[in-house]
């Protein structure tokens, strides 16, 4: 597959933008501006690159609870994600949901789900309506490993295969689930690809740190999806930069482990990748310097944002916009 | 009007909607080749193709996750859960998932859905198919919770909690599906929200839900017939919204209330209503509210057992005759 060079320098510009936004977001832990629980997609920012860049704007996102860097994949801003971390009138529920469940229906992002696999059988759900309704809508659900090991995601598989329904299964293994290696825990040696076979699916592995082998092979996935060809089972292998959430420094990670993937970092990898094809440097200097100016506004606004009305906590219970239970 | 079975106003008031309304699809374990193990989807596939009445496998998740992602764009999904004990195993969805997604994405996300379940003991299946469940429902906000007591209302109200544009827990009531009764001709739609007053007294007020509300419509007979007591008789119908200007205008003309509950003891639907009716009607109690239900243990199997512990009309007249001399 030919990359056009536009796609790449997007593939580029949305990881580092994902990159710079979640370490702002860590910044703003450490000020006290970030409440509750966040987790970081730090050094996993080619799977949301590569898909984000191969969705259309009206295909379905389903993310986890580490759902930051595919919700600004499909084009949410720094502002509306930062601003819902903080607790903001302008977040993008206006802090009712907060960082574990972002959501901007707008952009095709139909939440991230904090129950671990539950979304896999709702994206299933999203992608029965549009084989239902003919629209050749693709839905998306990404999880984590330790996702693999729950009942959801086999009922969701089971169901979208019987069904040829036109979903992606996204794994990102990044090697832990919370703080247990993966493979301490599982029959299987790739949790998500070893068992595709059980589904009567093609093992799909793939380094998930590679924007253009995640773009290209996403771009394959949705294909086949619209194409009536039924879903997807796809295990991206990753690494998160960061501990599991805020509360975890990561020591459980052996140092040269840390180290290694350090190396494999998917943004340093695919910026060389870049100027080896020719790619001028101050191209992608723009590129970073627009996404901090984007970043730095962002985080100003947000924390200029208002705080949202204590009326909005007793409203959207029902689709009347009110939460009464009783006349 | 037309004499119908509880369970065939169930399956005419999906067919009523599925007439209307393209977006309304149906989907469960057995639901359609087999009509339900209930016989509650008898002739849906017949009538409206695969496409939109399938058998799913046994995947509870699976199930209730693909209605949510469904509802969530575009359709009007109905799902069955077997018996409403499974609910057990799919209870993310219910509480954390469908019941909140409006409320987390700030209104972006709506999930007009239903999930139909077969509640209630009467058949002997023992523990973990003969639950009533309705306060687990009740107990999330988010949901309504609708249990009809009689044919016209399975139509009516079931035909209402499709159109709805939140999400219903519909409990079918095992005990009923063989009740037959007058369901209305045409289209038959009864709003969600509105208790109704089965039976005017002057003494005594009997609030009772599903298969209930049979039993204490005959004990209000007993009552009148042998002690010489007069009875209203409310069935609740919807516990979310539930409607508490008719509860409590009723209470209030016979000051003596009595709840007829299926659910066990504690945290039951009527600990909440009683809970009411004492803040905003104390003064006009003539006694403090008296709550009947099963007991607070698992429900037994064997016919005499299971008999012993729900109320029964028998039970509901002894406890009316114990506090009312």
């Amino acid at each position: 597959m030919d990359i056009p060079e536009k796609t790449r320098l997007e593939l580029y510009r949305m990881m580092a933008e994902i990159r710079y936004c979640e370490k702002r977001a860590y910044d703003l832990f450490l000020q006290n501006l970030v409440k509750g629980t966040s987790h970081l997609a730090l050094g996993q920012e080619a799977v949301a690159a590569g898909f984000g860049a191969a969705m259309n704007s009206d295909d379905y996102t389903f993310c986890t609870y580490r759902g930051h860097h595919h919700t600004l994949a499909r084009g949410a801003s720094m502002l509306s994600v930062l601003g819902e971390l903080m607790g903001r009138q302008c977040g993008l529920m206006k802090g009712k949901g907060g960082s574990m469940h972002l959501t901007s229906a707008r952009h095709g992002v139909l939440g991230s789900y904090a129950i671990v696999g539950a979304h896999l059988p709702i994206a299933a759900g999203a992608a029965w309506s549009a084989q239902y309704r003919k629209t050749k809508q693709v839905a998306v659900a990404f999880f984590g490993d330790g996702a693999t090991n729950i009942g959801a995601f086999h009922e969701a598989l089971n169901l979208a295969v019987v069904w040829q329904l036109p979903v992606i299964f996204v794994c990102e293994n990044n090697g832990y689930m919370e703080y247990t290696p993966i493979g301490a825990v599982t029959a299987v040696e790739h949790p998500a690809a070893d068992r595709a076979c059980a589904y009567n699916l093609p093992r799909q592995l793939i380094d998930g740190n590679d924007a253009d082998l995640v773009y290209e092979t996403a771009c394959a996935a949705f294909e086949k999806a619209r194409s009536g060809n039924g879903p997807s089972l796809i295990e991206c292998l990753t690494y998160r930069h960061s501990g599991h959430s805020r509360a975890d420094p990561g020591k459980y990670r052996p140092k040269e482990e840390v180290e290694a993937w350090l190396n494999k970092d998917p943004l340093g990898m695919y910026r060389l990748r870049l100027l080896a094809l020719g790619v001028a440097e101050a191209t992608l200097a723009q590129i970073e310097a627009d996404a901090m100016t984007t970043l730095n506004e962002a985080t100003e606004q947000a924390k200029a944002s208002p705080l949202p009305a204590i009326e909005s906590a007793f409203r959207d219970v029902w689709a009347d916009g009110g939460a009464a239970w009783r006349n | 009007m037309a004499q119908l079975s509880y369970r065939d106003a169930v399956a005419a008031g999906i067919a009523q909607e599925m007439e209307r309304d393209e977006r309304v699809v149906m989907l469960g374990e057995d639901c359609a080749a087999a009509g339900g193990v209930f016989k509650t989807t008898v002739g849906l596939v017949e009538r409206f193709g695969t496409r939109r009445v399938k058998d799913t496998p046994i995947s509870e998740l699976a199930i209730l996750g693909a209605a949510m992602g469904a509802a969530m764009t575009g359709l009007r999904p109905v799902a069955e859960i077997m018996f409403s004990d499974f609910l057990a195993c799919c209870w993310d969805y219910v509480a954390n998932q469908i019941a909140k997604a409006r409320y987390m994405s700030d209104g972006q996300l709506s999930v007009p859905l239903v999930i139909r379940t077969a509640n209630g003991a009467g058949s002997r299946f023992g523990a973990q198919h003969s639950q009533s469940v309705e306060n687990w429902a009740m107990a999330v906000p988010g949901l309504k919770v609708v249990a009809p007591s009689n044919a016209a209302d399975a139509k009516g109200l079931l035909a209402a909690a499709i159109r709805d544009p939140d999400p219903v827990i519909f409990f079918e009531h095992k005990s009923l599906l063989a009740n037959k009764g007058e369901v209305p001709d045409g289209e038959h739609v009864e709003p969600l929200g509105r208790a109704k007053v089965l039976r005017e007294g002057s003494d005594i007020t009997l609030i009772a839900l599903a298969a209930m509300v049979p039993r204490a419509l005959k004990a209000a007979e007993t009552l009148a017939a042998e002690h010489g007591l007069s009875a209203t008789v409310i069935d609740v119908r919807t516990l979310v919204p539930l409607d508490t200007q008719t509860l409590l205008r009723e209470a209030l003309r016979t000051g003596r209330v009595f709840t007829v509950e299926e659910n066990p003891r504690l945290c039951g639907w009527g600990a909440e209503l009683s809970s009411i009716l004492h803040e905003e009607a104390f003064g006009s109690l003539r006694q403090p509210v008296v709550r009947i239900t099963t007991p607070h243990i698992p429900l037994p199997a064997a016919d005499q057992l299971e008999d012993a512990v729900v109320p029964s009309v028998a039970r509901i007249v002894a406890e009316v005759r114990r506090v009312v001399k």
